[in-house]
């Protein structure tokens, strides 16, 4: 597979302030990349970089093998999505859809044809000759898709496209840009805070903090394998417990204070004997049960649960700290009850306290 | 700058709070409209004698009360003002100011809102190394006092072969008008999501076709407001006018100056009035035209001092 | 396709290019301008300008002038008048007016439109107002009261009262605009909760929301204070300066040593002492609205 995107050696930096660090990537013809992190992380500032609108300190951008890191956004084959949708407001949906082509001096025949096929896959022909302001949020993000369609570009950056949206416009979207993208076959590069969009979406992650990819994986080994401590605890909820302890035995085991945990099934590389190490355990991976079971269960008390529908989360207090289980919601946990959470450490992640990454 | 002003208001000047209250001839009520209604007065006064006196005859100003509605009207003062009232140096009326005044007026008004609103947007949109500054030397520039400025000018004028000339005057009403202006376009501009301007340039647009496709059509009405200001600040202006044009070519405003201070000749009281009242009828035209957008205005050029 | 860095000072050559018109009239004219001037102001230039150095002489020679030293006074008393007097009616003016009236449109419409007139206009009409033979004082004396004396614009004690009548005529509906608009820009749930802790409504106005319109006081007081200092062609209009030098202003002294008197330097001096007292406003206030704002 020949690679869409290709980002090699990109820094950003804004006076002294570095924004964007050192930073490689490589998206292959037709993936969903999502980029994913906390405000700040510098995800959006990475999209802006590939569409051209920001100009990089060092580096350089390929799209399609081509070189276009001097060249302008409209010249890298490249169509964006925004968050507030940004479409002109005085000109119809139309007019929205057709300037980019116009711009581009594009034949009025193939312009009429392009805006044709595009309002057709959005569904969005009866409102061609509306202007912005008499649409609904879900319909303006279509013509902004539109936007970014007619024009035949490999590659589609989206900036959190949906986060303007309330919460069921928003998964009626995120389904129909899974669809779009099935059915279009694009690059496509997504920006996102939003987890439940990052995991359903990609078909892979890139975990951002600090201008740096913590982990650019697959979803599920996001989830299950996460690379360090920060992704452990950004990606899930709620958040992964973390206990803070050490191993012992040459690394059979994990000990804090009085618990003793093997460390059997564990999938990862060489433990070995460590002071200082977070073993991090999912809230859905752990199994309430009435029986102590030695090396594999934690004591806990069981402090208050939230029924929240589907199942319900109940919060104890355990190894000194506090932590989240997900139980079935027709168990109703009393305050107060002495219970005991096994662990599956294959489905568990162990991180070095001091490098923060994974063991 | 003057956030208070600048920056929109929870509810805007022209919009009252809450609803409308019922009728009542209470103690304080009274002592309310009574309060406006005495300001009221003091501020119509002045256009009431300016119309009254302008309508009446010599004669019958000499006799009577400068309140009182004229006996017998008459509009020969302002056929006067407009035709024959002498300046000292000629006597063919306000009309050669007039015509001076809107033909300082129409390229100056262009000019200058074309430069401070590509200007604006430049600043907003586009900002270089260095435009920051440059912006906030030009808006200390709105409070330097004219004086210090006026003689390096006239040098400067003098240089381009433009000194004395109607272009001199425009060129100068362009620079003076830049500070305020810019200001207003920039801050109109900056409530433009940048997004917006991002996707136009994904859709190919450069530097000029984004100002003329996408902003100018958003922006009619801060467009308006900078009309509004400039033709009543530049017809208004005496100061430019006096020091950068000759005598033949004095906006309105000097030579309504030049007639009503003139020491030679009878004093025509009627005919000072009348052109007194011919020379505010522009700036009055447009306040009363715009109503709201007037004020909008004015607390947006609030820098302008 | 661009493979290699584009040299920065031709990128975005259209935005540096649109921008040369203001980047020309900042460092020509503001900068350069202004700077001129006060280096002029130490030459003895006279009918054109010499760079003859004479250190402060200019402004020796400035400081000795009567009609300098009357103008500062007029300045000081007609800018503390016109600056308590406006601020003070602008702001009764406003609280009036947002009290729910009828008729708000009509009346700001009223209070505004002297403000879109030129200061010629105001001082042409109120000299005719303040005529004594016609205007206000002959009305007077001619229903009956033969000994009424109102005639400020030929009495050099009372000049300055003549001309902040006009000023103030043409200014206050503008500071009320201001202050209205700061009145309006404070949260309306200011007035309700002070409602339901029932303090009276000129208590609120005076604990609560007048410090909460601070910043409005200050612009307006800027702005005011700099259109004080430039005042010029409303005593040209009204006065001519006079009677005598009675009411000689600063920019008419530089106007007249500048383009009458062939006396350059003199003005350059006396614009250059504008310039400074335009910085003893502008800088405290600077330092308020931008020095104040980083410390929270």
């Amino acid at each position: 597979m020949t690679n869409s995107i290709e980002v090699k050696d990109l820094t950003l930096n804004f006076g002294a302030v570095s924004v964007l660090k050192n930073m490689n990537l490589n998206v292959a013809e037709g993936e969903f990349v999502v980029l994913l992190g906390p405000s700040g992380c510098g995800k959006s500032t990475l999209l802006n970089c590939l569409a051209g609108l920001l100009e990089i300190t060092d580096g350089q951008i390929f799209i399609k093998g081509k070189n276009v890191t001097w060249a302008e956004p409209s010249a890298r084959g490249i169509g964006m999505v925004f968050q507030s949708y940004a479409l002109y407001p005085q000109m119809t949906v139309r007019g929205n859809l057709s300037f980019g082509l116009k711009n581009a001096r594009v034949p009025r025949d193939q312009i009429e044809a392009k805006v044709a096929r595009a309002a057709e896959i959005l569904q969005i022909g009866p409102l061609l000759h509306r202007k912005p302001a008499a649409l609904s949020g879900g319909q303006r993000q279509r013509v902004a898709i539109g936007r970014a369609l007619v024009r035949d570009v490999d590659v589609f950056l989206f900036d959190e496209p949906l986060s303007n949206l309330d919460a069921k416009l928003r998964s009626e979207l995120r389904v129909e840009i899974k669809r779009l993208h099935a059915k279009l076959g694009n690059t496509m590069v997504y920006v996102t805070h939003d987890q439940i969009e990052a995991l359903t979406l990609a078909d892979r992650i890139a975990v951002m903090r600090g201008g740096i990819i913590q982990q650019l994986a697959a979803p599920q080994e996001i989830y299950n394998r996460p690379a360090n401590l920060f992704v452990a605890g950004f990606i899930g909820s709620p958040s992964m417990n973390f206990l803070h302890g050490a191993t012992v035995d040459g690394g059979q085991a994990f000990r804090l204070g009085d618990l003793h945990l093997s460390l059997a099934g564990y999938e990862g590389g060489m433990i070995g004997t460590r002071d200082k190490v977070i073993l991090g355990l999912r809230p859905e991976h752990l199994v309430v049960q009435d029986q102590a079971e030695p090396g594999v269960t934690i004591p806990a008390v069981v402090e208050l649960d939230e029924p929240m529908g589907a199942d319900s989360l109940v919060w104890l207090q355990a190894a000194g700290t506090q932590m989240s289980v997900r139980v079935p919601v027709e168990r109703r946990m009393a305050p107060g009850t002495p219970v005991h959470l096994r662990v599956d450490m294959a489905k568990a992640s162990l991180f070095d306290a001091a490098t923060e990454a994974r063991v | 700058m003057a956030d208070a002003t600048l920056n929109t208001p929870a509810r805007s000047i022209t919009e009252a709070r809450g609803t409308k209250p019922k009728r009542a001839l209470s103690g304080r009520n009274i002592m309310i409209y009574g309060t406006l209604i005495v300001f009221s007065l003091y501020y119509l006064l002045p256009l009431w004698v300016m119309v009254m006196t302008s309508l009446k005859g010599m004669p019958e100003i000499r006799m009577g009360n400068i309140f009182a509605p004229p006996v017998e009207i008459t509009f020969e003062p302002w056929v006067k003002a407009w035709s024959q009232a002498c300046t000292g140096l000629n006597c063919d009326g306000l009309s050669r100011g007039f015509w001076n005044s809107v033909q300082i007026l129409i390229p100056s008004v262009i000019l200058s809102i074309v430069v401070a609103s590509v200007n604006g947007y430049a600043l907003t949109f586009w900002k270089f190394k260095g435009s920051d500054i440059f912006f906030t030397i030009l808006i200390f520039g709105a409070f330097i006092p004219y004086q210090v400025m006026l003689y390096p000018i006239v040098i400067l004028l003098r240089e381009m072969g433009l000194y004395g000339s109607l272009w001199g005057l425009v060129l100068v009403h362009t620079i003076f008008g830049m500070p305020i202006l810019t200001l207003l376009f920039r801050n109109y501009f900056s409530t433009i999501p940048e997004e917006l301007f991002k996707a136009a340039r994904v859709d190919g647009a450069g530097f000029w076709a984004i100002y003329a496709k996408i902003l100018m059509p958003m922006s009619l009405p801060i467009f308006v407001v900078a009309i509004i200001l400039q033709v009543t600040g530049i017809w208004n202006d005496f100061l430019f006018g006096v020091v950068y044009t000759r005598p033949d070519l004095y906006p309105m405003t000097v030579q309504l100056n030049n007639i009503v201070n003139s020491v030679q000749g009878v004093k025509e009281y009627n005919v000072n009035m009348a052109a007194t009242l011919l020379t505010g009828l522009v700036p009055l035209f447009i306040y009363f035209v715009s109503g709201k957008l007037f004020v909008r205005g004015i607390a947006a050029g609030a820098v302008k001092g | 396709m661009a493979l290699r860095r584009p040299n920065p000072l031709f990128r975005n050559l259209a935005a540096k290019a649109a921008a040369v018109p203001m980047i020309l009239a900042t460092l020509v004219v503001f900068l350069g301008g202004t700077i001129w001037t006060v280096v002029h102001s130490f030459t003895n230039s006279r009918l054109l300008p010499r760079f003859n150095w004479v250190g402060f002489d200019q402004y020796d020679r400035l400081w000795e002038s009567t009609r300098w030293i009357v103008s500062i006074q007029n300045l000081m008393i007609y800018g503390s008048l016109s600056l308590v007097f406006s601020v003070g009616i602008g702001l009764l003016l406003a609280i009036l007016m947002d009290q729910k009236i009828r008729y708000e449109d009509t009346f700001r419409t009223i209070m505004l439109y002297p403000f879109a007139l030129s200061f010629i206009v105001t001082g042409l009409v109120w000299q005719w107002i303040l005529n004594p033979d016609f205007g206000i004082q002959s009305i007077v004396r001619g229903l009956g009261w033969e000994s009424f004396t109102f005639n400020p614009l030929h009495d050099p004690q009372l000049v300055l009262y003549g001309l902040l009548i006009a000023g103030l005529w043409q200014g206050t509906g503008f500071v009320m605009c201001l202050m209205l608009a700061g009145l309006r820009g404070i949260d309306e749930d200011i007035w309700k909760a002070s409602r339901v802790d029932g303090i009276p409504a000129w208590k609120t106005y005076l604990l609560i929301v007048l410090p909460m319109m601070r910043p409005v006081f200050i612009t307006t007081l800027v702005i005011v204070a700099a259109g004080i200092i430039k005042l010029y062609d409303l005593v040209v209009a009204q006065t001519s300066g006079g009677p005598g030098n009675a009411s000689q202003v600063p920019a008419m002294y530089v106007y007249d040593y500048m383009f009458q008197a062939q006396n350059l330097g003199q003005g350059f001096a006396a614009s250059t002492m504008m310039l400074l007292s335009v910085l003893i406003v502008l800088i405290p206030w600077a330092y308020l609205e931008f020095g104040g704002r980083k410390h929270g």
